[in-house]
């Protein structure tokens, strides 16, 4: 229209050719608005989980009270029930699981980030991308049929003869064990860190590499000293989502850890996780306590992921040396 | 590459014709001397025949549009073109009469520092900067002074004396670039290589470290990148102009700026092309 109303000079709506929405006012305000409600999902989504977790435990929670967070005993027939081991097995293969897979996960970033051929990096890093895909099932399976009887008969066995004057490392080993699924978590959560933390170290700027280079450092020297440290951040962020994937793993960890509900000082002994236990029994929890105890374990995992992400990144702000958190 | 500009000007020093500013050049010391070098990036060719030479305690400007092969050239000269992975060279450089292309390197890069176009400090605070070249390379002074001298000598150390444990992230622009300066010192180098040090800078930080330039001549030789010709005028005391790989002229400051020899030359310094 603006084009052929040249009879009328600067009558014509010259603006029409703009859409409404961009020429509403407020406009601002109501994107502001708009993105503030999507946000705002996030936390209520939280929020409702919470509440229906706390709403459905009622029974054991007026039952049993805190100690239920410390009863060692899981025990439906006499209405006994307890979150202890399955706080314990949770919290062990978690922490197996990073002891096993930060390091190698990490010295596999930084060989692919910072010493293998741009080609060769791309191309195992397109296979680490596929295996952080795989369902959790698959690892199971993997697990049960190649992990639990190389465990029981090489693994365990030799683990025994050489360092078995270790508690962890002493006992009768069947194969399904706590460390079996710590290594099982380990396996699923390395390419998480692996590809988070190549991406991290590839976007370190050059220039800082270049300028440990300059003042005589030898690759290694500028790699962990100034990109390692540069990329620390991210690295971690890489952590923390494996330790989120580690905790509440279900599938894979149920297949493999033995499914008993004991506290062991042998990492060698069966176990059992809060994930596992909701997953097992959750569809033949008879009566309501039973049913509103796996609930409440429910509740404690979902607290155990707050709490244990809290104290991690309390330890880094504790660790962080003064002078490199600008950038975090 | 065409064949006018392939052929090189450049050429042996002391055989430039007779002016007295000529002779200032022959006379110099030679700090770092580069001959015959050729280089290229993978099949691209980005140096002809280039030869030089850096007068011990001078500045050396090297001006040119960009492209121009400047940077390349300033990065043979501490080896920091091998971070590349298809970069190669042919020719000889030298440093004090031996060839530091068959030295070790990062012995090398310790007596040929280095400060880079942005101000590209370590994500650590502002002694621990200084530091790290002391501490890699191993040193016999107390770490403290070394840091205080450097950064005095870096003209930061009154604007920084009470902060040395905050990042250095949080300095300015002008005062980050200053730091990396003084971390280049406190490996005490024998050439400082500074490319366009001052394109990321206000005028005022611009000037400040112009002038520290100016001072450090007598610590070390220069050599310096800048596409800022009022900048080559200001503070080297020759300056060599490169073009397409080539280099075109090199003479006394004054002179290259006043009567330049090559029409080139004179046709880049008043601004009728680059």
């Amino acid at each position: 229209m603006a084009t052929t109303s040249t009879t009328v000079p600067g009558a014509g709506p010259r603006a029409s050719s703009r859409s409404f929405l961009s020429r509403l006012r407020d406009g601002d305000e109501i994107a502001r608005l708009l993105t503030f409600l999507f946000a705002a999902t996030v936390v209520l989504i939280t929020a409702t989980l919470v509440y229906q977790l706390w709403v459905d435990s009622v029974l054991p929670r007026h039952k049993f009270g805190w100690k239920f967070l410390v009863t060692e005993v899981w025990d439906p027939v006499f209405d006994q029930f307890g979150a202890l081991p399955f706080i314990f097995g949770t919290v062990v293969t978690s922490a197996v699981a990073l002891l096993i897979a930060v390091p190698l996960g990490i010295g596999a970033a930084i060989f692919l980030a910072e010493l293998a051929p741009r080609r060769v990096s791309d191309a195992l890093t397109f296979f680490i991308d596929l295996l952080a895909a795989v369902p959790s099932v698959i690892y199971g399976l993997l697990g049960v049929f190649i992990l639990v009887p190389l465990m029981r008969e090489v693994i365990q066995p030799f683990l025994r003869a050489t360092l078995g004057f270790l508690p962890i490392f002493s006992g009768p080993g069947y194969g399904v064990s706590f460390l079996t699924a710590g290594i099982v978590l380990a396996v699923m959560v390395i390419p998480f860190i692996i590809s988070v933390s190549r991406e991290v170290l590839m976007s370190v700027p050059r220039d800082v590499r270049e300028a440990a280079l300059a003042l005589g450092a030898t690759r290694w020297e500028s790699t962990w000293k100034v990109v390692v440290p540069f990329a620390r951040p991210g690295i971690f962020g890489s952590i923390f989502l494996a330790l989120a994937r580690a905790l509440g793993e279900t599938m894979a960890v149920t297949m493999v850890i033995g499914n008993t509900p004991k506290i062991a000082a042998s990492l060698f002994a069966p176990g059992y996780s809060i994930a596992a236990v909701i997953a097992n029994e959750f569809t033949e929890a008879t009566g309501d306590l039973y049913l509103q105890s796996l609930v409440e374990l429910g509740l404690v995992l979902f607290l155990l992921t707050f709490i244990l992400n809290g104290l991690a990144r309390l330890l880094i702000l504790l660790t962080e040396r003064r002078g490199s958190g600008a950038y975090a | 590459m065409n064949a006018t500009a392939k052929q090189p000007i450049s050429m042996n020093i002391s055989a430039l014709p007779g002016a007295t500013t000529r002779e200032m050049l022959a006379d110099q010391p030679m700090r770092m001397t580069i001959s015959k070098l050729n280089f290229w990036y993978g099949p691209k060719q980005t140096l002809f025949d280039v030869t030089l030479g850096f007068a011990a305690n001078h500045i050396t400007a090297m001006i040119g549009p960009s492209g121009c092969g400047k940077s390349t050239l300033l990065r043979t000269l501490n080896r920091m073109y091998e971070a590349v992975s298809n970069a190669r060279l042919e020719g000889e450089i030298q440093l004090d009469g031996q060839s530091i292309l068959t030295q070790d390197v990062t012995q090398l890069r310790r007596r040929v520092g280095m400060v880079f176009q942005r101000p590209n400090p370590f994500p650590k605070s502002i002694f621990d900067n200084v530091a790290y070249g002391p501490r890699i390379n191993g040193h016999n002074q107390p770490l403290a002074e070394v840091v205080e001298s450097s950064l005095r000598r870096a003209a930061l150390w009154e604007e920084v004396k009470d902060q040395l444990h905050k990042s250095a992230y949080e300095l300015s622009g002008g005062q980050q670039q200053r730091l990396c300066i003084a971390r280049a010192l406190a490996v005490e180098p024998e050439v400082l290589l500074l490319d366009e040090p001052c394109s990321a800078l206000d005028p005022i930080s611009t000037a400040k470290i112009e002038e520290l330039l100016v001072q450090l001549k007598e610590l070390c030789t220069i050599v310096t990148v800048t596409h800022n010709m009022q900048q080559a005028a200001r503070v080297s005391d020759f300056t060599a102009f490169l073009l397409t790989g080539v280099m075109v002229e090199y003479n006394p400051t004054p002179q290259l700026f006043t009567t330049p020899s090559d029409p080139r030359t004179e046709a880049y310094i008043t601004g009728r092309f680059g």
